[in-house]
């Protein structure tokens, strides 16, 4: 495993005398989808934050593309072509729902003032294309319909698309979500799992995945990496971590 | 129908109303030679005190009643009865027309209005820039900016001293005014850049007061309190064909104060009439506003204007798109405080003295409720709540001393019957083209 895309050695966080996260190693290949689980607490979160820059981590290595980035500002590591969701939605609620696609390509249009100002045709030219692929990722997600909607009063499904939508918009090559199936309905998470094999197969992204529903999960992951108390517990196959007496263990309890 | 309780609750905001007042408004302090001593007010005020607490205490029992009378006042819904075309394109070319009456309106309408009420309707327009730049900071943005006069006051004095220490002209100072003011806007961004809410509208709070203060005290350079007077008005661009072919300055008073210039009735060869220097300050406050409204629109609907709207509503989310939040908040700040350069060079132009005086927080505040009454990120709000700000207190004259009351009364109800403002800003609809 020499091209990993994601390659994060040994990360640990502390805060104050607390150790949130405490030795964890992960390892993304390219159009690999990789899924940290755990228990509530165990860490999950806090190893995205430290990963996309929202903490410094106090420890360890992560290199993305063979890039330290480690300590980096967040917008210069999702600019880097690494994008994250969160637990919570985390919409422009009274933006309508093109223009959140339209803010996330901020970096691909023009954005001088004067050619604004003036509308000169390279502005024009950018601006035609932002609201095209745009309209692509919409139709895809299939919220087309709903593109002049303010985003804040679609359904809780239609927001977790659009989020996807509005990463996906940014061109990135790893994509990672956190707990995405959380709060949809068993039809909303089966069409969330589907999207999430074709913007693998279909787009060439990697994904990083923390999610609790356990189908989801067994069912798209090539790796699985499972966190107990910041610590790493186990990683492998789906199939091995189904089979691991630990893992079994720590989310179960002892039997 | 009416419990003890109420009663009781009635009667104690009634005492407190009288226990407030009396000291306040039932006995005066009256000079006698050089010992003061107090005395009981006439007995009409004394009369109106006991009035105010009785109706205090009606107000208080009948409360319920009341604000359901009052829930019962129809709202209107200014944003309906506006005809409004279905489709977007339909729509655009409406709001051109609309547009172009207005401004048409507002060129004719001097030319046969009184001088005070154009005078008058200057003071206005200048507002109305201060809000729509305040707009972007506050409305747009989201950062509660309580500083912002020291923008204005830093592009009244770029202009004022550039004037007086250099002789430079209007035309070359506004935009000189602009850039300095943004300079100002851009150093006080830095450090405010990390701060929120309430702690941002401190610190800004504070930097106006600096900006005041140190003006007033830069003596040598400002002329501290007295002020800058003899401020040169703008003058109008002009041709001249004799002896040969220049650009000269128009002035509007009976005679040139600058070398070089022509007073503008002697060169259109008519007779001199002191009206002709407010009607075209108030055709370039116009000029300025139209211009304001032009670059603001456009600025909504570009992608700058995008990303500060999306800072305001998610600032980790903007975070983890790619969004430098450093480059946009300055980038507002910078915005918003060049209008209010333009606008305090032209204000010190129309009245020819500024002061510290005239940039005090209540110009702040008054700025601020121009936003909020317009309606959060609404232009056409604004204008109205310019107006109103504006308009209001100059008629409100008689009432004096109760002008900052009835203000005050005005933003209450304005709060408890329209708290989205006169009109509420419409998202920019985009067009897509579906296939």
């Amino acid at each position: 495993m020499t091209d990993l895309i994601l390659d994060v050695k040994n990360l640990s966080m502390q805060f104050g005398g607390l150790m949130a996260v405490d030795g964890v190693s992960l390892g993304i290949g390219d159009k690999q989808i990789v899924s940290v689980i755990g228990p509530n607490g165990a860490g999950k979160t806090t190893v995205f934050n430290c990963i996309s820059g929202f903490y410094t981590p106090t420890g360890g290595e992560v290199r993305f593309q063979g890039q330290e980035i480690q300590g980096l500002p967040d917008f210069k590591i999702s600019r880097l072509g690494m994008v994250r969701t969160f637990q919570h939605v985390r919409l422009f609620s009274n933006m309508t729902v093109i223009e959140n696609l339209l803010v996330a390509q901020h970096r691909h249009v023009n954005t001088n003032l004067l050619s604004g100002l003036f509308k000169t045709p390279d502005y024009k030219r950018k601006e035609k294309e932002a609201m095209d692929y745009a309209a692509y990722w919409l139709r895809k997600v299939n919220l087309l319909d709903l593109a002049n909607r303010e985003s804040g009063n679609l359904s809780y499904g239609q927001q977790r698309r659009l989020e996807i939508a509005r990463c996906m918009v940014t061109k990135p090559q790893l994509l990672m979500l956190d707990e995405p199936a959380a709060g949809l309905n068993p039809n909303e998470t089966n069409e969330l799992d589907n999207l999430i094999v074709s913007l693998k197969e279909d787009y060439n992204v990697s994904i990083l995945l923390i999610e609790h529903d356990m189908g989801l999960v067994m069912g798209i992951s090539d790796i699985i990496y499972v966190i107990n108390q910041g610590r790493p517990l186990a990683s492998g196959t789906p199939d091995e971590i189904k089979a691991n007496p630990q893992v079994i263990k720590a989310y179960l309890g002892e039997s | 129908m009416i419990s003890q309780e109420k009663i009781i609750h009635g009667l104690i905001a009634a005492i407190a109303t009288l226990v407030l007042a009396f000291p306040l408004l039932g006995v005066k302090l009256v000079t006698d030679g050089i010992s003061p001593h107090l005395e009981n007010a006439d007995t009409n005020t004394i009369v109106s005190i006991l009035v105010a607490s009785l109706a205090v205490f009606f107000v208080q029992v009948f409360k319920d009643h009341l604000s359901s009378a009052f829930s019962a006042i129809p709202r209107p819904d200014l944003l309906s009865k506006i005809p409004r075309p279905t489709t977007t394109s339909g729509r655009d070319k409406a709001e051109k027309i609309a547009t172009m009456l207005l401004i048409a309106f507002a060129l004719a309408w001097p030319f046969a209005a009184s001088r005070g009420s154009v005078d008058l309707a200057t003071l206005v327009l200048i507002y109305v820039m201060l809000g729509l730049g305040l707009n972007i900071v506050v409305g747009l943005a989201g950062l509660l900016d309580l500083g912002y006069v020291a923008f204005y006051a830093v592009g009244a004095y770029s202009y004022a001293l550039l004037s007086d220490y250099y002789g430079l002209s209007f035309w070359v100072c506004l935009p000189i005014a602009g850039l300095l003011a943004a300079a100002f806007g851009f150093l006080l961004g830095f450090p405010v850049l990390r701060l929120r809410g309430d702690y941002l509208a401190i610190v800004t709070l504070g930097f106006g007061e600096i900006i005041r203060i140190m003006i007033n005290n830069l003596t040598s350079l400002t002329g501290g309190p007295n002020g800058i007077g003899n401020i040169p008005k703008p003058t109008l661009p002009a041709i001249q064909t004799e002896p040969d072919l220049a650009l000269v300055g128009l002035e509007f008073g009976k005679r040139a104060k600058t070398e070089g210039n022509i007073p503008f009735h002697e060169y259109f060869g008519i007779a001199y009439d002191g009206s002709y220097k407010v009607i075209f300050l108030y055709l370039l406050a116009v000029l300025l506003v139209v211009f304001t409204i032009y670059v603001i629109r456009r600025l909504v609907r570009m992608p700058v204007g995008r990303a500060w709207e999306a800072l305001r509503e998610d600032e980790i989310a903007c975070r983890s798109l790619g969004l430098n939040r450093t480059a946009i908040k300055l980038s507002a700040f910078t915005m918003g405080a060049s209008f209010a350069g333009f606008a305090g060079a032209f204000f010190a132009a129309r009245q020819g003295f500024i002061s510290p005086e005239s940039f005090t927080f209540i110009e702040s505040a008054i700025i601020l409720a121009i936003v909020v009454l317009g309606g959060m990120g609404s232009q056409f709000g604004i204008i109205l709540a310019a107006i109103a700000m504006t308009v209001l207190p100059e008629i409100a004259r008689e009432f004096q001393e109760y002008r900052m009351l009835l203000f005050g009364v005005m933003m209450v109800f304005m709060m408890i019957w329209r708290p989205q403002g006169l009109l509420p800003a419409k998202r920019p609809q985009l067009e897509m083209t579906h296939d």
